[in-house]
């Protein structure tokens, strides 16, 4: 018999009441940081505020508190601290949208100059303030490997603001300024990039993806990076109940399908070159991870799109064989 | 936030918590907590809590006997219902959707032989009644209720005609499935709670029992020891028995002469038992004779397995036309629109040298004399469901001398039903009629959480040993098979503390107040976006709305 970690729920659940404390998740501890408070007004389940919480209190136990945090604007930071009110229980600094990543490496050397090499510094952003409006600052901070590691919380688009598209977006997503019109079948193929592969062309030392949906696997990759120095990168998809259209019950599921379908692979790069990935457990088509989300029920319609949906699965299947996701296959 | 801080230039308001904005009021529906019934117990005969014995038995070391004494709080016979209950739990558990159902009976079964093994007991801590209560029978139904009874402080007489108690359990069933050293000493266990047993007396007179007052109560589970006869126009000399004396006597060490081919007649598990009973006292052949097809079959789908393994053959749509002297001339049957078996005419000879008839099993009551008195309706006693009070005053019946299934497990959940409604009758209380439930449906859970885990089976005896011999044919699970198939449980409606709902809330409005099964949803702060109930892997949550 295989060794199986078979507590019920095995080890895919936060916590487990039979499992060593360090076999559990951050998150099922009663004493976690909570990095972000309750009241702050992000929308019912909201991927992001989930996502926040699990990364800065994974990091806060990995630096042992010592920990300053800088957020570039994004949902998270105008739901976190309306006038006069803050959400943060860890140092936090907000700047301008796009100078996240130098804001950090200033906060960094400052520190460097200080002598206070036990402070660590976190930087995170939306995918607007990551892939569009920040990426040049962002891009010199990995060109000089400054001593930051950078979350980019991925809901893809600029959801506050009414749900613009941006350069995070999926192809034939429906959003604010990408409608299905006429020919057009929403947010147009072989536009949009891929910050995970950018940061790994800097080869930066540390580059990794991940969910909300797999608590373990994320806080395992926060860990790792505060673990090392210079850039290190995160990329975590955190599904958005509003500008996708999904059930506010829905955001973990929605992001696990993502996953599950190899739409969003899920892997980790130690400079520069692809080192891990999370295999896929149960595949499932691309169709039953669009189908929840309402940004692409244009293409299920009466008489839809199934050749859009066909290139879509087509895009899951390339990132399948690229990153090596199904059980058994080589990467 | 105080005014009189020292704010910069133009700022008005001080710094303060977002703790202060109550978002739990843009809610319009709310999580809470629910305890759902698993579909396991629910459908248990004998009334287990199975996912609730399941979740200690998960801990392993000790919750092994934590696990057996909440079995016992019901079934006083675990290691014997390890092996003959026919575990309607496995077929109503949850996983049987998702892959194979958990193996209940066999870590029942390991948990029971711990017991035995480990010395187990539970003891009396009520004190006496002055009470003393008759049972008429030490089979399943008799030895739980007298079970019961001895734990509520009740002094409690069992006779049985029968030379040793244990009923059809010593008398029907091979040894070769129930090993009389666990019956022993499960039967062992419940007499030394200081129960009196009279064996080898007969009953023959309930009028005058009552008459005499010398009881507070009866309790009749006399069972169903009459085998049916099937009217069979006999040439001559084939030797034609019934299934429940050909059992009973190989049970008692004075094995039938059957020949070397044996026909049985008859679908159930009693036929099954008899043809492989038969094959290990030295028959060639064993042929079953049923009137219908095998997927109509009444014989549980494992006893079926195990009886084609030991290679007793199967005549499906037949019937017995008579029986010659050398065998037995059978009549080919088929099925009309509706089901039942239609003679066709057709007829051919099948040699046997005897022919075992397991036709079913009825009552009786002439035992308890002719003015017994009792309501007798299809050749059973009319008894009250929820307390199994029979018509008359102080007496109450079980086991398969009442309606319902004739299994062992329904005899144990009778004697336990009317355990409760002699002591409430005995203290003038009432019993309350059980609760509607609300069970865990599979779509009530969220199986991505769930490790794939193939079940773990029972290692069988060998086959030469299973055609000649009376060992047990299904063995134990080892202490690693059955921790491992305990935790395949689902858990279904029953929180396992795995702390998804706290770890998973947005908003951090899911407080954990302890180590095991204690969380509160915060409704300060709880918006209803739902996904703790989503996630939740057992289905102990759920969305309710709120009043607005």
């Amino acid at each position: 018999m295989t060794e199986l970690k078979l507590y019920q729920v095995g080890t895919f659940a936060a916590g487990n009441r039979l499992l060593d404390r360090t076999e559990r998740t951050e998150q099922s501890d009663a004493w976690r940081t909570n990095s972000i408070t309750s009241g702050h007004r992000a929308c019912r389940g909201c991927g992001e505020a989930l996502a926040a919480r699990v990364v800065l209190d994974a990091a806060m136990h990995a630096t042992e508190g010592r920990m300053v945090t800088v957020n570039a604007t994004g949902c998270l930071e105008v739901f976190s601290t309306p006038y006069p009110e803050s959400a943060w229980r860890v140092p936090w600094l907000h700047s301008l949208f796009g100078n996240a990543a130098a804001v950090a490496s200033g906060v960094a050397a400052t520190l460097r100059a200080q002598g206070r090499d036990d402070v660590r510094v976190v930087a995170q952003a939306g995918d607007g303030g990551t892939v569009d409006i920040g990426i040049g600052c962002l891009s010199g901070m990995f060109e000089r490997n400054d001593d930051v590691f950078f979350i980019c919380y991925d809901n893809q688009g600029y959801m506050n603001t009414g749900v613009q598209r941006s350069g995070a977006t999926p192809a034939a997503a429906n959003t604010s300024t990408t409608r299905p019109v006429g020919s057009r079948v929403g947010n147009a193929f072989g536009t949009g990039k891929s910050l995970p592969v950018i940061a790994m062309a800097h080869g930066i030392p540390y580059v990794a993806t991940a969910t909300v949906a797999d608590l373990h696997d994320l806080e395992r990759k926060v860990t790792t990076a505060m673990q090392m120095h210079g850039s290190r990168y995160l990329h975590v998809l955190v599904p958005c109940p509003v500008g996708w259209g999904t059930d506010s019950a829905d955001t973990v599921r929605v992001a696990r399908l993502a996953a599950e379908s190899g739409f969003y692979p899920v892997f980790e790069a130690h400079d520069g070159e692809v080192t891990d990935v999370r295999r896929i457990r149960r595949q499932v088509p691309v169709e039953e991870y669009l189908r929840l989300q309402t940004r692409f029920a244009h293409l299920f319609g009466d008489p839809g799109h199934p050749d859009v949906v066909e290139r879509l699965q087509g895009q899951a299947d390339r990132s399948i064989a690229h990153f090596g996701l199904l059980e058994g296959e080589a990467r | 936030m105080n005014a009189s801080q020292d704010l910069p230039f133009g700022v008005t308001l001080g710094p303060g918590s977002s703790a202060a904005d109550l978002t739990g009021s843009w809610r319009t529906e709310r999580a809470v907590y629910v305890d759902r019934v698993a579909p396991c117990g629910n459908s248990c005969p004998a009334g287990e809590d199975v996912r609730a014995w399941l979740y200690d038995a998960e801990s392993g070391g000790a919750g092994y006997e934590a696990a057996w004494r909440r079995i016992m709080q019901v079934n006083p016979m675990p290691a014997v219902m390890g092996r003959v209950c026919y575990h309607p739990c496995e077929t109503a558990c949850n996983r049987g959707t998702l892959d194979e159902s958990v193996g209940i009976n066999s870590v029942e079964r390991f948990l029971g032989d711990e017991a035995i093994r480990h010395g187990w007991s539970v003891t009396v801590d009520m004190p006496p009644t002055g009470r003393h209560v008759l049972v008429v029978g030490s089979g399943a139904a008799g030895l739980s209720a007298a079970y019961h009874l001895a734990l509520a402080g009740h002094e409690v007489t069992i006779t049985d005609a029968s030379e040793e108690a244990g009923g059809m359990m010593r008398y029907a069933i091979p040894r070769y499935r129930l090993p009389r050293d666990v019956l022993d000493a499960e039967i062992d266990r419940i007499v030394s709670l200081g129960v009196h047993l009279e064996l080898g007396v007969e009953i023959t007179d309930l009028d005058a029992l009552v008459a005499e007052r010398t009881y507070d109560a009866v309790f009749l589970a006399v069972g169903a020891r009459l085998a049916k006869r099937a009217y069979l126009p006999a040439g001559s000399a084939a030797r034609v028995l019934d299934a429940l004396s050909v059992l009973r006597s190989t049970a008692e060490e004075d094995a039938p002469l059957l020949g070397r081919r044996v026909a049985v007649y008859g679908g159930g598990n009693t036929a099954l038992d008899a043809a492989r009973t038969a094959k290990r006292l030295g028959a060639d052949e064993a042929i079953v004779v049923y009137r219908r097809t095998r997927d109509r079959m009444p014989a549980h789908a494992d006893e079926m397995q195990q009886a084609e393994d030991e290679g007793i053959t199967f005549r499906w749509l037949s019937t017995i036309g008579q029986v010659d002297t050398d065998g037995l001339t059978i009549e080919a049957m088929e099925l009309d629109d509706e089901g039942f078996p239609q003679a066709t005419g057709r007829t051919e000879h099948l040699d046997a040298d005897s022919v075992v008839l397991a036709l079913g099993q009825d009552t009786d009551l002439s035992l308890m004399g002719d003015t017994h008195h009792l309501d007798v309706r299809d050749g059973v006693v009319v008894t009250d469901p929820v307390t199994m009070a029979t018509n008359r005053r102080g007496v109450f019946a079980g086991g398969d001398v009442a309606p319902g299934d004739r299994s062992v497990t329904a005899a144990l959940g009778h004697g336990r039903r009317a355990a409760a409604g002699i002591d409430a009758y005995l203290s003038g209380t009432t019993v309350d009629p059980p609760a509607a439930v609300e069970l865990a449906p599979y779509e009530a859970l969220n199986t991505w959480y769930f490790e794939d885990a193939p079940r773990q089976h029972r290692p069988r005896l060998e086959m030469v040993r299973r055609q000649s011999t009376f060992d047990e044919v299904v063995q134990d699970l080892d202490a690693g098979t059955a921790l491992f198939e305990a935790r395949r449980c689902l858990s279904c409606g029953g929180c396992i503390s795995c702390d998804n709902c706290f770890a998973l809330c947005p908003d951090n409005a899911v407080l954990k107040l302890g180590p095991e099964n204690s969380y509160v949803v915060d409704l300060d702060y709880c918006k209803g976006c739902g996904l703790c109930v989503e996630e939740c892997p057992t289905g102990s949550m759920m969305m309710e709305p709120e009043e607005v």
